[in-house]
């Protein structure tokens, strides 16, 4: 590919295909930590560190493991063993190495082990016959994506507390509501690049 | 099959060794305190504590970033549990509280309201200045409701936010979350230490009130039939609800903004109607205080200032010890306000209430006699409260001033206020305008005189007394002599039998904005006299002062007046408070509520190793209130309550109590007149609309 097919590439996985307003993955943490902007950037961090290398194991385990065992049926199970140990893995490796970042995290590091916008991008990438290198970008530029979306949301939702709701809108029905405006409004992107 | 879950088995342990592996390599050195905090945690991640889950906060712990009693999530136990890991001590905490204070709910708030053109109360603070927060108004959005971790929140039939005591852990979530800053923390230290400060909103009522009691508050609750409430509202900030709903002067009418409509709410008599129904209740009402300390504090005086310090100081906890020089505690109360305005039993039964929450009492306790400072600190006292009032009468300054028959003011009320008889002849001339003098004026003409004469020597517009104190002598049929000044004493055989006074004429005004009396030249006539009392004015009595090691030392005004700071009630010396009429001279039991609570809140301090000073930004009475000089659309409502009064007749010969109390029908009523006022807002008109 080209430098500009990987342009393309990047923005249809931010944009277009957005995880979670095009393809409708990780909704629990979506409307769960999005009241507050400092928790969705928060969530919005550790998605993205977490999406990326949970992208380049799976496809190594993928590649390494499942194919030459010829046992590709157990994807599923097989990813999401790895994705839980690597989430695991991560939060060892970061309270030695980075504890500011790690305290930074908090809590969303181990929510993320439930998250399945990770294992749905590790199998797309398996699906779409992405190489090692398409791998790390799509991960990182589909967690781009996501952090793009719940930052959005959560922008959104912080303002829902000075406005008159109606009361049977009130709480998550009105944030169903709202994720529906901003998936249209993602919708708009649809011919801007296909990949 | 076999192979399959071989492979499945062998990824695992890979995984598992890989985690083993990198558990060992990147084992981070835990601090053993922050795991055993960690494990003392709930391990909820409520994030309640302002602490991204359980084990940032117990970092936090480890390192004293934060207290031991941070979770919100926990009950006590955990907090205890916490702080034997931490080796802190568990010390009783009083319980903080959510408190609701506005009156608005959604059905009546974000009213606009147009005053000289601005149409928002906060630019209306604006522009009257100061970085007020207008805390009118509940907008309904339930955020506190959202926001509370324990469901303790749910929006109330007046739509208003209610909080449940029993479910609120005071974390204070719902005060961050309310977007018009209507939720505050509240604990009885909060209460009693607080003081209403510029940026609160607060009714101009309330704003003059002071003792600073919550006025629309025990009327609201009055309204809606809540006694016990409304009387609970008034002890928080005045331990005299009984005393002050009738002796009172109340400057809250005087700002009551009923007042631009027709005639001001009846706001104290609504008042006494709440402490008379507490005391015929059978039920005292007692305000809630913190447990025991056993620290002693002296307060010296049982007057209203003294008592109102030991009340405060009881409450939190301490253990004041009231010392009086006479038989009786009240002070001024008891020996300068006559039984027909405020019978002693009545007195009595709020002053029991008082010592109930834990003050002892010493009276025939004389300063400088039975007890010095010296020896007081000697005994234990921690601090020591000078509440010692102005209990000497200023002298005539006449010739045969020493004759028989002159009384000071003040002695003839001391000796009715032991039940002792003062002969009075049937010719007595009151000299002064006060309230002393109106006092004895009053006590002489109920103890037989025939004709009882007032002297003043300016005109009645500035005479210091109360209106009704003056408008009642009249009904008693005393005599006034405005404009007239006493200038000389006859008497006979040693008797006084005539006074010669000399007319006056207003002349230029002096330092104090009043005009000056000037005497008109050859105008002295004389009036024949059996007894002359002199009320023109009183100062503390500090002689004992010279006895004292320590209290020779103690610095004084110009005026005789100890020389203490009026917001934070400290004197020269350490240790030593005072206020009330000590302090400022004599002035009224209100005033002398405010200072005790002030002095409560200095010594307070002081206890507790803090640096003694004014409350923060706190609204003095004297302070400018904002301007609201036109109620165009207020409720409409009828006229003032008028006290029910004993009939002239019945009060001849006799001390029995004048005013009768308003009925529970004329108080319901009275109630319906207040405008529940805000800084800016009232109730008006178009709130029906809107409802």
């Amino acid at each position: 590919m080209s430098l500009g097919d990987y342009l393309l590439f990047i923005i249809s996985a931010i944009l277009v295909n957005n995880i979670l307003l095009a393809q409708f993955l990780g909704h629990c943490p979506f409307l769960g930590v999005s009241r507050r902007m400092d928790t969705a950037t928060g969530m919005s961090m550790a998605v993205t560190f977490v999406m990326t290398m949970a992208g380049m194991i799976t496809w190594l385990v993928q590649y390494y493991v499942l194919v030459p065992l010829d046992i590709e049926y157990l994807q599923t199970i097989a990813f999401i063993l790895v994705i839980a140990s690597l989430v695991q893995l991560v939060e060892i490796v970061m309270a030695k190495s980075l504890p500011a970042l790690y305290r930074a995290l908090g809590i969303f590091l181990p929510l993320i082990t439930t998250n399945c916008a990770v294992l749905g991008v590790a199998i797309i990438n398996i699906n779409k016959e992405h190489s090692f290198l398409d791998t790390l970008i799509f991960s990182f530029a589909s967690a781009l994506g996501y952090g793009l979306a719940l930052v959005l949301f959560a922008g959104i939702r912080e303002r829902y507390v000075l406005v008159k709701i109606p009361k049977v809108f009130e709480g998550t029905a009105i944030g169903l509501v709202t994720a529906g405006f901003l998936a249209l409004a993602f919708s708009g992107f649809a011919g801007l690049a296909s990949h | 099959m076999l192979f399959e879950a071989l492979a499945i088995g062998g990824l695992g342990l890979a995984s598992a060794l890989g985690l083993g592996v990198a558990a060992k390599v990147f084992a981070v050195e835990v601090d053993p305190l922050v795991e055993a905090v960690e494990e003392a945690l709930p391990g909820a991640n409520c994030g309640g504590c302002g602490y991204a889950g359980c084990a940032s906060a117990a970092l936090a712990i480890a390192t004293h970033k934060a207290e031991a009693n941070i979770c919100v999530g926990g009950g006590p136990e955990i907090t205890e549990a916490v702080s034997e890991v931490m080796g802190v001590e568990v010390v009783y905490r009083e319980p903080d509280l959510s408190l609701v204070d506005c009156t608005y709910g959604t059905d009546t708030a974000e009213l606009k309201f147009a005053y000289d053109g601005v149409q928002d109360c906060r630019a209306a603070v604006l522009l009257a200045g100061g970085p007020k927060v207008c805390e009118i108004g509940c907008l309904g959005l339930g955020s506190c409701v959202k926001a509370c971790p324990f469901g303790a929140i749910e929006i109330g039939e007046d739509h208003l936010p209610k909080v449940d005591p029993v479910l609120c852990t005071g974390c204070g979530n719902c005060v961050t979350a309310c977007p018009k800053d209507i939720i505050h923390l509240n604990s009885v230290t909060r209460r009693i230490l607080g003081f209403n400060a510029d940026y609160n909103c607060l009714a101009p009522c309330q704003a003059t009130c002071p003792a600073q009691i919550d006025i629309p508050s025990y009327i609201k609750a009055i309204a809606e039939g809540r006694y016990e409430d409304a009387v609970t509202v008034i002890k928080e900030h005045n331990p005299f609800p009984l005393v002050c709903g009738r002796v009172c002067p109340h400057p809250c009418e005087e700002q009551c903004r009923r007042g631009l409509d027709n005639e001001p709410v009846n706001i104290n008599h609504l008042k006494r109607f709440a402490a008379d129904y507490e005391m015929h209740s059978g039920e005292r009402i007692q305000p809630f205080c913190l447990p025991k300390n056993e620290r002693k504090v002296a307060i010296v005086g049982g007057g209203p200032a003294g008592l109102s310090a030991a009340y405060y100081l009881a409450r939190l906890g301490y253990a004041p010890t009231v010392f009086e020089s006479q038989p009786h505690l009240g002070g001024m109360l008891r020996y300068g306000i006559p039984e027909y305005r405020l019978p002693k039993k009545i007195l009595n039964w709020e002053i029991q209430g008082i010592l109930d929450l834990g003050c002892t009492a010493k009276t025939n306790m004389e300063m400088g006699k039975d007890f010095t400072i010296d020896s007081l600190k000697a005994e234990g006292f921690e601090a020591i409260y000078l509440g010692v009032g102005c209990w000497s009468s200023r002298g005539l300054r006449l010739d045969g001033e020493d004759l028989e028959g002159v009384l000071p003011g003040t002695d003839m009320l001391i000796d009715r206020g032991n039940l002792l008889e003062t002969p009075v002849g049937d010719k007595v001339v009151v000299i002064g305008g006060g309230n002393t003098a109106m006092d004895c004026a009053r006590t002489c003409w109920r103890l037989g005189a025939k004709e009882v004469t007032l002297l003043y020597r300016r005109s009645r517009a500035e005479m210091p007394a109360n209106d009704i104190e003056v408008i009642e002598a009249e009904h008693e049929g005393i005599q006034f002599h405005f404009l007239a000044a006493p200038t000389k004493l006859i008497g006979e055989g040693g008797r006084v039998t005539g006074l010669e006074y000399i007319q006056m004429e207003l002349g230029e005004p002096d330092a104090s904005g009043r005009r000056r009396p000037v005497p008109i030249e050859g105008s002295e006539k004389t009036l024949e006299v059996d007894n002359v009392i002199a009320a023109i004015g009183q100062f503390p009595n500090l002689a004992f002062l010279e006895e004292d090691a320590e209290g020779k030392d103690l610095r004084l005004t110009k005026w005789n007046t100890i020389d203490a700071d009026i917001d934070a009630a400290f004197t020269n010396i350490e240790g030593v408070f005072s206020g009330g009429d000590t302090v400022t001279g004599a002035a009224t039991a209100v005033e002398a509520i405010g200072a005790g609570r002030r002095a409560a809140r200095a010594i307070h301090a002081y206890l507790s190793g803090e640096e003694v000073t004014a409350p923060d930004d706190w609204v003095h009475s004297s302070k400018e209130l904002p301007v609201v000089d036109q109620i165009p659309e207020a409720i409409k409502a009828g006229e003032r309550a008028k006290m029910p009064e004993l009939s002239v007749q019945e009060r001849a010969m006799s001390f029995i109590e004048v005013e009768l109390g308003l009925t529970e029908e004329m108080a319901k009523a009275e109630t319906e007149r207040c405008l529940q006022c805000g800084l800016y807002c009232y109730r008006h008109t178009g709130m029906e609309n809107q409802a």
